[in-house]
């Protein structure tokens, strides 16, 4: 799948913003003052900075708002709702903490309920299809959830937990790539089966049906880059998960801080190789997996 | 509405003839005549006459060589497009109800007035069948040719989609595939019409006939017996001469 720059921003700085919001909710840190409005006010830009970002890839965006109307079958509806919902129910507890009045825990506990919801909304938009096999997996709900709770915890400065979910996350990504290796050839689909012609033979291309790109080459059968996918995968989780674990339980104060823009950047490679790494099965009309 | 009905009253879809397909592409070029005019937007072309033209279809036809264990390889030209699906996965994904299956005919549209353009039911659609416009910045795919199949403007003959009305060799047909006693419904026991890719669980209406069994043996080379000649009378006295010296 072509890895639009606008969706890997979008699906990463919101992954994190709604992590730090979940954590902010929940009292980790408890902030109040001035520091509060800082805070909450990064994981508000996070979390909306990065869904405006998803804006960018849409046709025509002026049409957005109807995005809300198919929650009962569409996971991106679902998003939608579930992002609006959360960051509604976060002002209060922002404003409480800002403004230093009481917020009753139930809804502390909500909001952060609604804003893992809102990952987990984004996470199934991908693993609900089938046509990409490596995607239609439990492991694609475990890596954004497990991306989003280790980077908020991380831009929450919570040290002992932070380090324990990097790790917890590290061991996900490593399966998810071992695991998601298989999926394609577990699905079954192959040349014969997508032409019709299981059993007469093996089928190869003979002439494409045109000679320059089209909308399918560009967005799902993407090839490129592929060849420095293993290097990648070292240093997503190098960067994403191991390094600012060490960091974060070693370095005190300052490897806290540092361990951030590492993991941001392993998060980055990481979801880079999601979208780069997944085989849509339409390339077998192209005579390529990809 | 992108919940997918139960059941649809019909099943109009199209089942397409791999023996009898030439691969001239006939159906391509009169599905994107049709479809720059009249339904929704137009499907546009960048740079038709540059050096990286590109464009909108809704039918692309490929060419495949399939190579038998034992036997002569040959091609199939394969015609792909739409397959109107029972379980269209292009039609849950959907946001905005852009995407929708007709409960009258089971044809899957897209309402151009509703469609963000956000590509996911694209990414839904193992088949290929959906392309974005780049011009209009929504997805167009085929429509079954929905205003001309019930247009009572045109000819009788004319109320089908326009790939199946262009086909020279006959290889597209159009029907109802819910009913056993149509045309293309006994098409398809006849000819052990199949559904692409079924493991992706999307119940297709579109079949494919396939290839039909060659009535001769395989040979290598309709040329091959040439190689053998056996010569008589003079030619044959000289050719065991020469190859005696």
């Amino acid at each position: 799948m072509h890895p639009a720059p606008s969706i890997i921003l979008f699906t990463v700085l919101s992954g994190l913003g709604f992590g730090l919001l979940a954590c902010l909710a929940l009292g980790l840190p408890g902030l109040s003052g001035w520091m509060a409005f800082f805070g909450w006010g990064i994981g508000y830009v996070l979390a909306t900075g990065g869904l405006a970002a998803s804006a960018f890839h849409l046709g025509n965006p002026q049409r957005a708002l109807l995005a809300f109307t198919q929650w009962r079958s569409s996971w991106l509806s679902r998003e939608a709702w579930a992002s609006v919902l959360a960051l509604l129910v976060m002002a209060p507890c922002a404003l409480a903490d800002w403004l230093g009045f009481d917020w009753p825990v139930a809804l502390r506990l909500l909001a952060a309920v609604l804003a893992l919801l809102t990952v987990l909304a984004t996470s199934m938009i991908y693993a609900s299809i089938r046509a990409v096999p490596r995607w239609n997996h439990w492991t694609t709900p475990a890596l954004f959830l497990g991306f989003a709770l280790a980077g908020g915890a991380l831009l929450g400065l919570q040290g002992g937990l932070a380090a324990v979910l990097l790790l917890g996350l590290g061991a996900v990504q490593i399966a998810a790539f071992g695991l998601g290796d298989r999926q394609f050839a577990a699905r079954g689909a192959s040349m014969e089966s997508a032409t019709g012609l299981t059993g007469r033979g093996a089928v190869s291309v003979f002439e494409q049906p045109h000679t320059g790109g089209n909308y399918l080459t560009r967005e799902m059968i993407h090839v490129v880059g592929r060849r420095h996918a293993q290097k990648l995968r070292v240093i997503a989780v190098v960067c994403a998960s191991l390094l600012p674990a060490g960091l974060v339980l070693t370095g005190g104060g300052a490897g806290l801080v540092l361990a951030i823009p590492l993991h941001m950047t392993g998060a980055l490679a990481a979801r880079w190789l999601f979208f780069a790494e997944a085989e849509h099965v339409v390339g077998l009309y192209y005579g390529r997996r990809g | 509405m992108t919940c997918l009905p139960g059941q649809t009253e019909k099943k109009l879809g199209l089942v397409i003839d791999l023996d009898t397909c030439v691969g001239c592409h006939a159906c391509v070029t009169a599905c994107k005549g049709w479809n720059d005019q009249g339904y929704g937007a137009p499907l546009s072309d960048q740079e038709a006459h540059g050096a990286d033209p590109s464009g909108t279809f809704l039918n692309r036809v490929h060419s495949y060589q399939v190579s038998p264990p034992e036997a002569v390889p040959f091609t199939v030209h394969f015609p792909r497009s739409c397959l109107h699906c029972d379980d269209a996965p292009c039609v849950t994904v959907c946001p905005t109800g852009a995407s929708y299956k007709r409960i009258e005919d089971g044809i899957v549209l897209v309402n151009e007035d509703a469609c963000i353009g956000c590509g996911l039911c694209a990414w839904a659609c193992p088949y290929g069948a959906r392309e974005m416009d780049k011009a209009a910045g929504v997805m167009k795919k085929c429509t079954l040719c929905v205003d001309r199949i019930y247009n009572e403007t045109l000819p009788e003959v004319d109320r089908e989609p326009a790939c199946v009305r262009t086909c020279p060799t006959g290889a597209r047909h159009f029907g109802d595939l819910s009913d056993p006693d149509s045309a293309v419904s006994r098409l398809v026991a006849d000819r052990g019409g199949v559904a692409l890719m079924p493991e992706m669980g999307t119940k297709p209406v579109n079949r494919y006939l396939p290839p039909r069994a060659k009535d001769r043996g395989a040979q290598v080379s309709p040329l091959a017996p040439l190689l053998d000649v056996q010569a008589t009378g003079f030619a044959g006295w000289l050719d065991r001469v020469l190859g005696k010296i």
